[in-house]
């Protein structure tokens, strides 16, 4: 039951980009299209769900006055990981997301779910509180890279969608349509939550 | 030469702009866009730590991580001297520099989480760009970064008054506007190849 908790809260009550603000950069810079955003999404949960889970197992070991180069540590190791695989097995994706592999070592989410919440709880929330942060960011890049292909390109996973009456909207698919559109779909999630909270959830 | 060094600041605060084109230190950008004089202090410490990070991390890349077959250490040691280089800088200032200390001191610690210090560093390295050019592409780097944050901080100040909708307040409409600005400088590409 606390764990169901722990794991649907990332997906919108404390979702980390719509609802605490946090990993923004590679969720304007990649999300292009839809499957750089999946593979970053990807990238995510795997780094997410493996520091979190090594920090929790050692957060006994690790002295509190050292402990943020020491999550910086395991976070860089995992990220390393990610980046070789994805460098090894799918070059040309790996291309396309260039230096944003690499930069979520610094993805708040990531350093931040280790200093909010591994540290201090149990291994098995702590797996379960990463993997629904993982896929609440996930499910927020999908959105907004599924409206950036078909707006700027017109085409979903690189299938054509539209017909030929359809002009693409090439500011989409450039850095301002990232800004914009991520800017009206927080706001959208600020009028959901409004009314979502007037009901009287939380 | 010259001129080389000069399309390289003009393209980092212009077309090639850190926030507006590559999308880095947007945390810090949506956050300490407030006030003016918050906005320059950060800027101006955004500014300082990535020319010392560049000056720093090219000679450990080419001389020591490159002869070595040790490139796969590139971003633990990466962030690791960036980490130590903010901590190493607020000590010092504290005890030496205590005016600068005062001016700084607060935006110091907040700039190790900032991608754009580690995205910088990543990129000179991409870019194959030599010793001093790294260190110049640092500084107008930083000097774009100070520039986009003053800018929004201005319009920030004014945007106080005006009557949003309560749904748009805060980060929305920052996002929005750093769109529309980003959109206008897209109007330089024609200025700078490259």
């Amino acid at each position: 039951m606390r764990g169901t908790q722990e794991f649907i809260k990332g997906l919108w009550r404390e979702n980390p980009v719509l609802r605490l603000l946090l990993g923004m950069c590679p969720t304007l810079a990649v999300t292009g299209y839809l499957a750089n955003g999946i593979a970053m999404g990807l990238a995510v949960i795997f780094v997410l769900v493996c520091s979190s889970t090594v920090v929790s197992i050692f957060r006994r070991a690790i002295p509190s006055q050292v402990r943020i180069p020491t999550f910086i540590v395991i976070i860089a190791t995992f990220v390393v990981v990610v980046d070789y695989f994805l460098r090894a097995n799918f070059p040309a994706l790996s291309k396309k997301l260039g230096p944003y592999v690499p930069l979520i070592v610094v993805n708040c989410i990531i350093l931040g779910r280790a200093e909010a919440f591994a540290s201090k709880r149990g291994v098995f929330l702590s797996f379960l509180d990463a993997l629904g942060m993982g896929i609440g960011f996930t499910l927020t890049l999908v959105i907004l890279s599924s409206v950036r292909e078909v707006l700027g390109f017109g085409t979903l996973l690189g299938h054509p969608l539209t017909g030929k009456w359809f002009t693409p909207w090439v500011v989409m698919a450039l850095p301002p349509g990232a800004f914009i559109t991520l800017g009206v779909i927080l706001s959208l999630a600020n009028v959901i939550q409004k009314k979502i909270g007037g009901r009287g959830g939380s | 030469m010259g001129v080389k060094f000069f399309l390289i600041f003009l393209s980092a605060l212009t077309t090639q702009n850190i926030v507006f084109a590559y999308f880095l230190g947007i945390c810090p950008y949506l956050g300490v866009s407030r006030k003016l004089d918050t906005a320059l202090g950060m800027g101006m410490a955004v500014t300082f730590v990535m020319t010392l990070t560049a000056l720093i991390t090219w000679p450990i890349f080419y001389k020591i991580l490159q002869p070595h077959d040790l490139v796969y250490l590139q971003i633990p040691v990466f962030i690791l001297v960036i980490a130590s280089l903010v901590q190493f800088l607020e000590m010092y200032f504290r005890k030496a520099l205590p005016h600068l200390y005062t001016a700084l001191g607060i935006y110091l610690p907040l700039i190790t989480t900032n991608c754009a210090i580690l995205g910088v560093a990543l990129f000179m390295i991409l870019k194959k760009f030599g010793y001093i050019l790294s260190v110049v592409y640092a500084f107008s780097t930083g000097l774009g970064f100070a520039m986009a944050l003053l800018i929004m901080a201005g319009i920030r100040e004014e945007l106080e008054m005006a009557p949003l909708p309560e749904s748009l307040k805060g980060a929305p409409i920052t996002l929005i506007i750093a769109g529309l600005l980003a959109l206008a400088f897209m109007g330089f590409s024609g200025l700078v190849k490259g």
